[in-house]
């Protein structure tokens, strides 16, 4: 049998991914942001529904008595207790991990930079973006479009206010190779929308954009807030380049009690679909309580971002090994 | 027939769509960071031919569909039929207009044809990349003229109409590439 253990990127793909990554620790260092690691391994979870954790048992030396920990999906719970303990802003470079995750633009295990930037508002924290995307990867100036303002221009429909119904119409007008029994919802339809229709236009027109203004049922852990129309909507932003979705940024949620009615909702929705409640963070719940800076955080897939830079077409062509290679 | 999960999804995966039998071309996970995964997934349709898109949840199952690649030898036809035998077996099947359609200018005798067939009935039937075929009218020849430049249509022993150089004539054996419908060059005998 031929085994073949050869590399999923060319060597010199790696060269380039190395200088990446010192062009990245350079960047935070001219601007006094320090470099942190926090564990990979955790007793809680990410409680997102539709976001599936690794799990492993620990057990200590001499013992049969196991404790589950799951490897996280990102270090953003870790990183907001450093917030709160006074570490000022922090970035890290890590490894993260998603079960069930893989496709062209999908790895299981990938490399996340995330960063947090206390008492800098969102806006602010998407000019930073901007400035990293041009300084260490050398692509284009990102423009700044609303969630709502890039439906109503490819879509015609104002998705802050108008009904389910609409939205479904559209979908299924827009959409033609759906069957129309899924049984689907509001945001989930948006999100269809966005993969098919917006993604490729704006792939098409080779625009990097800053999507801000999310509707308020997907704000995540980031704050609600008025828009300048009175609509509730998530103050969080997602950057596209070239169609694909490369980074996701919050005006960090701070309250507790909001915090924990999220997870909760979340898991309520996870037993819906027969999936296992996830062990909530009260770490994290604990430090946010004793208060965590006003802050703006977002994180940013590496290996994605290194695919455009380098015009690769698949994840797997900058990383190392891929799974069925690891 | 099994199910398959969109997690067994791979191009070359036959199975059945609104009840005919289809060929996956391209499959793509579609999922934004938290939310909820589905496979965009681009299939030829075996039936009619036509390529399509169908979004499927992640987790979907779909039945798969009995198709197989055989490669038959072709024996003759009676006007409503095309037969072709199996060179082990001698079994003989019989494809309908619709499965020949686009092969119908390349059909000779003795050649082995790729064809797939679906619950055991002729659904496509493919020709070899290149056969050989006599030409049965073409303008007479001219003599000394190697360039091939130019050209004129040259009717086949199968009715197909290719481009051949002018120096082609009645009755020559030629190649033929069944893919592009072109003349490729004069047939050993």
């Amino acid at each position: 049998m031929v085994v073949n253990w050869q590399p999923t990127a060319d060597i010199n793909t790696l060269k380039q991914r190395a200088q990446y990554l010192a062009g990245l620790r350079h960047f935070f260092a001219e601007r006094d942001v320090l470099e942190v690691e926090t564990p990979i391994l955790s007793n809680a979870a990410v409680t997102a529904p539709y976001m599936d954790s690794f799990s492993t048992d620990y057990i200590p030396l001499a013992s049969t008595l196991k404790q589950v920990h799951y490897l996280h999906t990102s270090p953003e719970f870790a990183m907001k207790r450093l917030l709160a303990a006074n570490s000022g802003a922090i970035y890290q470079i890590a490894r993260v991990f998603r079960n069930g995750e893989q496709g062209r633009l999908h790895s299981p295990e990938f490399t996340m930079l995330e960063w947090y930037r206390p008492g800098l508002s969102l806006k602010e924290l998407m000019d930073e973006v901007n400035c990293l995307v041009q300084q260490v990867f050398n692509l284009k100036q990102v423009s700044r479009l609303s969630y709502r303002g890039i439906f109503e221009f490819y879509l015609k429909i104002n998705v802050l206010t108008c009904d389910f119904e609409q939205i479904k119409q559209c979908l299924f007008e827009r959409i033609p190779s759906f069957a129309t029994d899924l049984d689907l919802s509001r945001d989930t339809c948006l999100e269809l929308l966005m993969s098919h229709v917006i993604e490729p236009r704006l792939a098409a027109m080779n625009l990097p954009v800053f999507i801000y203004d999310f509707p308020a049922s997907q704000a995540q852990l980031a704050k609600v807030k008025k828009d300048e129309a009175g609509n509730e909507v998530a103050d969080r932003f997602e950057l596209y380049i070239a169609g694909i979705e490369i980074a996701n940024g919050y005006n960090e949620l701070l309250d507790s009690d909001v915090l924990h009615q999220r997870f909760r909702d979340d898991n309520k929705q996870r037993l819906n679909q027969a999936k296992p409640e996830m062990p909530i963070d009260n770490n994290l719940l604990a430090a946010m309580k004793a208060g965590m800076p006003e802050c703006s955080g977002v994180a940013l897939g590496f290996d994605r971002i290194l695919m455009l830079a380098l015009n690769k077409t698949d994840i797997q062509s900058v990383q190392s090994f891929s799974l069925n290679l690891a | 027939m099994a199910n398959f999960s969109t997690s067994e999804f791979k191009s070359g995966l036959k199975f059945m769509l609104d009840g005919d039998p289809c060929n996956i071309l391209e499959n793509e996970l579609v999922k934004p960071g938290k939310g909820q995964a589905f496979n965009r997934v681009k299939f030829r349709n075996l039936k009619t031919g036509r390529v399509n898109e169908r979004t499927f949840k992640s987790g979907d199952s779909v039945e798969g569909a009995d198709v197989m690649e055989v490669e038959l030898e072709y024996s003759y036809t009676d006007g409503e039929f095309w037969y072709f035998m199996d060179p082990v077996s001698f079994e003989q099947h019989a494809a309908d207009k619709t499965a020949i359609t686009d092969v119908k200018n390349w059909l000779k005798e003795q050649y082995v044809y790729t064809v797939t067939q679906w619950n055991g009935t002729p659904l496509v039937v493919t020709a070899p990349n290149f056969v050989n075929l006599i030409v049965a009218d073409t303008d007479p020849g001219l003599k000394g003229d190697t360039s091939g430049g130019g050209g004129k249509p040259a009717t086949l022993e199968t009715g197909a109409v290719v481009r051949v150089p002018l120096f082609i004539e009645i009755g020559e054996l030629l190649r033929v590439d069944t893919r592009s419908g072109e003349y490729v060059e004069r047939a050993k005998v």
